[in-house]
């Protein structure tokens, strides 16, 4: 152990440790903006700057190791004096328009502002040049926000091995941008939104699509319908105050239709109907020797991923569209008929953890019910925003049901939000139609649940027949399994790949934690312990156990992998070449 | 000129000491007494190749002097040799004839049949082309040595500048190349090498001063088996060329050096990172090492030992930040050009995370000297703290521009008005800017200041790299920080706040101040701006960027507060603070001020005094008037 000295206590850490974390170990929360622990350590914020006795002149705590005996002092006249400097010339080059900024409720800069005293903005002049980028769709970007700390950069490159986004240009016009400035949509960028999630001001966000939906909600000639994704009903309580992972799927539901929608359905639903679609594509894959290994598909951040820097693979994708997209197609197709509504007055909303599934909505082959079968995909942090412009306090509502039969779900289907879910998922129901005669099929499937960051892999042993299956969450793993398998160095019959870190709980839309980004592992492990206590706790956790699933292929699909099942419910990929990007 | 056969690799001190015998001749040719030409039996006429004199086709010189010497048939006797820069750069493209050394200024080709026929076959030196220290008068100076810009000198690490080919490694080696590196491998340890340097104190050159001694040993404790040594040759400061120089006059001493650094330290592998705009300079590296490896002065087993060493070269892309070491190693790697925090030091993370050891290229230039000839020996010139010589590149508002190498402690004084030959126009001087972008103004009171880093540093500004600009009383201090403070704006890498926006609000506060719109509180702010990015810039750069501002605030503040308070610029360069007139009682109504008036605003009556006067309307206040007056008769 390393003994030294912070503020005058005598504080004891392990070699290796850094002066912030000795300091957080110890009580002390020292400033950072540009801090991501092991991620993005390069003391470019200068917020952390402390007084280190002997040393010339003041240090940043997230780059200096303590050493024995050292003298640390992190609240000095010129260290307070020092960081508020450092706010104030970044306030001078800032876009002040806080009140109707996205991040106006939990902006790091102007809580730090806030904390140091910065009671007036001393410093007039220019501005640096502001980019604005909204192409995407998906990803809102404006650099007259951007303060520089390269969390952004840093999370692409490290977390999701994209490098989509660099820091370009020179000094004060520096900026964070795509290679030659393209816009996100052209860049080899995934829209996974990550970057968002750990922005420290509201120069990266998703783009707002809540007043279109407000719009839609209001039109008296509208029938709006919304899908929740799975891994909203474990993060929605968060910006209400309710610990992460807390389960508010009754009062996500009574508050929706608070908000106005005519019919509130469930994207598990749609998620068990893709374990009956892909688990017969496994199958018969499986039968018919390939293309193998079979590759889920549900993550549009995976999937754009692949187009750009896997093409090889595409073939091995499931063919299956995502739960969000059999949905849609489902809503203005068999729920229209059933319901006896023109599908051009229903209007499909998404509520998803996910900047990447409005990017997906809006691919231009996804539209098999004659029309756009999804129109708009909220994030979790717009349906948060939504509830509070409706006065809606979450915790405050009832429990509600889902409407029927869209909103009916099975735990396989829950287990779609986290790594190794979807796995699990198709196992159950696989597990079921090879050992039809088993006693006690087996429901759990511990060896595949994913573990954030970590690539896992197992055989699973199905009436006789052995599977070597493969489960990686976030890109970066993601692309190192993909390796593996394009180089031969790996044999696998199926793999699941989220593009976000933890899976769609993790994902690029989800509630930034109150803590801020320090606190994104130990929120997406409480998220996905919810979603497995749902599961755990439900009467149907296989997919093809799920009634309203039955009834949709008895009334109308007629069975798995039928004609019209592959019309509506399945698609095609396309290998792209992004901006900067040269195919080896 | 005979070829004569020499060890192809040179595997011991006898094979290289063999080599230096065949070329021993010429280097001593080139320090002998002057004779009558006709009648020597050799002359070698040698034509400065630096960057400077090739832009002013000092080639082509050497071509028609080759062609005179043909044509008169004097190729067995006369050797027209193309050297590294003489560093009186203002009177180039410099000749030097030797024996005798006489000195020729701006020879061009067509000068060439005077200096063959005249001098060579006929003995007399060409006294048109002889240096002339004042145009106006007959007196003519022939010999280098006996000019008052290399008087003063005392020349370490530009010895062989101007004295060797330096594409020529046979020369490099008979100017006393490779024997320190022989000297190091063969009969010292590592340690003693690292002994030898931190007893001769030798400080670092390119900025910081550090202990160089200390450097290296910090890089040879840490272990591990890959390490490598760097050569900073990204020379950026305005209107310093001293590395480049060095590299093109005399590469060898680079390589030599950093293979004895590599001995030091225990590296196999070296890397010098230069500008892409030094073109001269990366092409005779790039002969040197390919010379330096085929003799086996580098590559593996040097002088038959176990040492082996080799050297690439990078090429930087022109950011200024690309100096600063930890950004350097970035750049090297192949990432943006961006600092990050020390500790770890490059000594102990380094490039691709490995020990590193890294100088810059002047630094490197005293190693071998020290090597060879010993700590005391380099100790025996400089000053106690601040040993050995210090090359400075002299610009602006002197006579002499160009480069000059004096013993540390020299005083300004004697730069300026000894080597640099005092200020044009008999003008006083205001101040000497030094230390580059980093560094600070050194006003007239402090002319006898000796030139060593801690007087500069206690004087507010530092030694840096060597850039000294000398300026008169028509220059204008603010103007100066504001010219400074744009060159670091522009040059911000962007990383950390202090230095990308701090120097801009600090530069827009200038901007204020030269517009006339600045205030009093503008000042305080300025002050309080500077000293916070000092104290919490990233990187060296960013931290010494305020020094212009505060060393002219230091020693000049009435001229800030002319301007805030005023609403003047004493110095008449601040165009929305100065109105030009004419005194009437000076003027002698000669019209040259209106003859020089590119916007004919001056009117008047030649000699009728008191008619001469300036339209404010038409007046763009370009100055020209003021300099052409031999009355000073337009003021401000």
């Amino acid at each position: 152990m390393i003994n030294l000295t912070i503020d005058r206590r005598p504080v004891s850490v392990e070699p290796g440790t850094t002066i912030l974390e000795a300091a957080r170990q110890n009580g002390i929360r020292i400033p950072t903006l540009c801090y991501l622990k092991e991620i993005n350590q390069i003391g470019a914020c200068r917020m952390c700057l402390v007084e280190v006795e002997g040393a010339r002149g003041l240090q940043t705590a997230c780059t200096v190791p303590c050493t024995e005996g050292m003298v640390v002092r992190t609240n000095t006249p010129t260290v307070r004096e020092a960081r508020k400097l450092v706010l104030e010339l970044l306030l001078s080059d800032h876009n002040i328009e806080c009140p109707t900024c996205l991040r106006a409720s939990n902006c790091e800069l102007m809580q730090l502002a806030h904390d140091h005293g910065v009671s007036q903005i001393p410093l007039q002049g220019a501005h640096h040049e502001a980019h604005l980028d909204v192409g995407s769709g998906a990803i809102a970007v404006d650099s007259s926000k951007c303060v520089l700390c390269q969390r952004c950069v840093a999370v692409c490159r490290e977390v999701q091995g994209v490098s989509a986004i660099s820091v370009t240009g020179r000094g004060f016009e520096s900026r964070v941008s795509p290679f030659f400035d393209v816009s996100l949509s052209e860049a080899a960028c995934a829209l996974c939104g990550q970057c968002t999630l750990v922005c420290p001001t509201g120069a990266l966000t998703e783009f707002d699509e809540t007043e279109a939906v407000w719009r839609a909600l209001l039109d008296p000639n509208k029938h709006v319908v919304v899908q929740t994704a799975p891994a909203i009903r474990v993060s929605i309580g968060e910006p209400f105050g309710l610990p992460p992972g807390s389960v508010s799927t009754g009062q996500m539901v009574a508050g929706l239709r608070r908000l106005g929608f005519d019919q509130v359905f469930d994207t598990v639903f749609s998620a068990d109907l893709t374990i009956m679609e892909e688990a017969t594509e496994l199958i018969q894959r499986l039968q018919s020797g390939g293309p193998l290994p079979l590759i889920t598909s549900c993550s549009p951040g995976w999937i754009k991923y692949a187009e750009h820097f896997f093409p090889g693979v595409l073939e091995n994708l499931s063919s299956c569209k995502s739960p969000q997209q059999m949905f849609g197609a489902l809503a203005k197709t068999y729920y229209a008929e059933k319901s006896g509504i023109d599908p051009a007055n229903i209007v499909v909303v998404s509520i998803m953890p996910c900047t990447a599934k409005k990017y997906e909505a809006n691919r231009p082959e996804m539209n098999s019910s004659g029309y756009q079968d999804v129109d708009y995909v909220l994030t979790t942090r717009e349906l948060a925003r939504m509830f509070r412009q409706a006065g809606i306090h979450l915790p405050d509502l009832p429990e509600e049901e889902f409407d029927s039969p869209l909103g009916i779900g099975t735990g396989a289907g829950t287990i779609f939000g986290t790594t190794g879910g979807v796995m699990e998922a198709a196992l159950r129901t696989a597990a079921a139609w090879l050992e039809p005669d088993s006693p006690s099929p087996k429901i759990e499937f511990q060896e595949v649940r994913g573990i954030p960051f970590q690539v896992r892999e197992a055989t699973v042993s199905l009436n006789g027949t052995s599977l070597n299956v493969a489960v990686a969450n976030g890109l970066a793993a993601a692309g190192w399994l993909m390796e593996q398998v394009s180089t031969g160095q790996k044999d696998y019959h199926f793999i699941e790949i989220m593009g976000c870190p933890g899976g769609c709980i993790g994902g690029g839309g989800q509630p930034i934690p109150a803590r801020g980004p320090e606190a994104l592992d130990e929120v997406r492990l409480a998220r996905i312990a919810s979603l497995y206590t749902i599961d755990e706790r439900m009467t149907l956790r296989r997919s093809h156990e799920n009634p309203a699933i039955q009834q949709l292929y008895a009334e109308y699909l007629e069975k798995p992998g039928s004609e019209r099942a592959h019309q509506l419910l399945h698609t095609h990929y396309h290998a792209r070449v992004p901006a900067g990007v040269r195919r080896r | 000129m005979t070829t004569v056969h020499t060890p192809e690799r040179i595997r011991s001190l006898a094979d290289l000491e063999a080599v230096r015998a065949l070329r021993a001749g010429d280097i001593a040719l080139r320090h002998a007494e002057a004779v009558n030409l006709a009648e020597a039996p050799e002359v070698q006429i040698l034509v400065c190749s630096g960057t400077g004199c090739q832009s002013n086709k000092s080639m082509s010189t050497v071509e028609a002097l080759q062609a005179a010497v043909e044509e008169h048939g004097l190729t067995d006797r006369v050797k027209v040799v193309p050297v590294g820069c003489f560093g009186f750069c203002r009177v180039g493209p410099v000749v030097v004839i030797h024996p005798g050394q006489t000195f020729y200024c701006e020879v061009r080709p067509q000068h060439a049949p005077y200096i063959i026929r005249d001098h060579v076959l006929g003995g007399k030196p060409v006294q048109a082309l002889l240096y002339a220290p004042n145009p106006r008068e007959k007196q003519r100076i022939e010999k280098m040595m006996d000019q008052p810009f290399y008087k003063g000198q005392h020349r370490t690490a530009l010895r062989n500048c101007g004295l060797i080919n330096p594409e020529c490694i046979e020369e490099a080696i008979a100017g006393d190349r490779y024997f320190a590196l022989a000297k190091a491998v063969l009969e010292m340890t590592p340690a003693q090498v690292i002994d030898e340097l931190k007893r001769s104190g030798l400080r670092g050159r390119g900025g910081g001063g550090f202990p160089t001694g200390r450097k290296w040993e910090l890089a040879a404790a840490v272990e591990g088996d890959t390490k490598y040594v760097l050569c900073n040759a990204d020379e950026g400061d305005p209107g310093a060329f001293m590395d480049r120089s060095i590299l093109e006059g005399d590469p060898h001493a680079i390589l030599e050096a950093m293979a004895i650094a590599g001995y030091a330290i225990g590296a196999q592998h070296g890397y010098i990172y230069v500008r892409a705009e030094y073109p001269v300079a990366v092409h005779r590296l790039e002969i040197a090492i390919q010379q330096a490896r085929e003799r086996g002065l580098l590559g593996e087993r040097i002088f038959g030992t176990d040492f082996s060493f080799d050297i690439d070269i990078r090429l930087g892309a022109g950011a200024f930040v690309c100096g600063e070491e930890t950004a350097l190693i970035a750049s090297i790697e192949g990432q943006r050009g961006l600092p990050r925090p020390r500790p770890p030091y490059p000594a102990q993370k380094g490039l691709w995370g490995k020990p590193t050891l890294n100088n810059n290229v002047e630094t490197y230039a005293n190693v071998p000297y020290i090597v060879l000839y010993g700590a005391e020996a380099f100790r025996s010139v400089g000053t106690h703290d601040s040993p050995g010589t210090k090359v400075f590149a002299v610009a602006g508002n002197v006579m002499n521009t160009g480069l000059v190498e004096v013993p540390m402690g020299t005083t300004l004084r004697d730069i300026v008005y000894g080597m640099g030959g005092g200020i044009p126009k008999g003008r006083p001087f205001k101040a000497a800017q030094t230390g580059g972008p980093s560094g600070g103004c050194i006003p007239a009171h402090m002319l006898d200041i000796p030139m060593d880093f801690e007087s500069l540093t206690a004087a507010g500004s530092m030694m840096g790299s060597g850039g000294l600009i000398v300026m008169d009383d028509l220059s204008c201090m603010v103007d100066v920080a504001r010219f400074y403070l744009q060159f670091t704006q522009d040059e911000s890498c962007g990383k950390c706040p202090p230095c990308r926006i701090g120097t801009k609000r600090m530069l827009e506060i200038l901007d204020r101040i030269v517009e006339g719109e600045g205030t009093m509180e503008d000042l305080d702010e300025l002050e309080r701006l500077a000293q916070g990015i000092k104290s919490t810039a990233l990187c060296g750069l960013g931290q010494t960027a305020p020094n212009p501002v505060l060393s002219t605030l230091r020693y000049f503040r009435e001229e800030y507060e002319a301007h805030v308070r005023d609403k003047h610029c004493p110095a008449g360069r601040c165009k929305a603070l100065t109105v030009f007139r004419i005194d009437q009682e000076l003027c002698k109504a000669c019209n040259l001020c209106a003859r020089n008036c590119p916007v004919d605003a001056i009117s008047g009556e030649v000699r009728k005094p008191e008619t001469f006067v300036i339209d404010p309307e038409l007046c763009i206040k370009c100055g020209n008037c003021a300099v052409v007056c031999k009355f000073n008769a337009v003021v401000h």
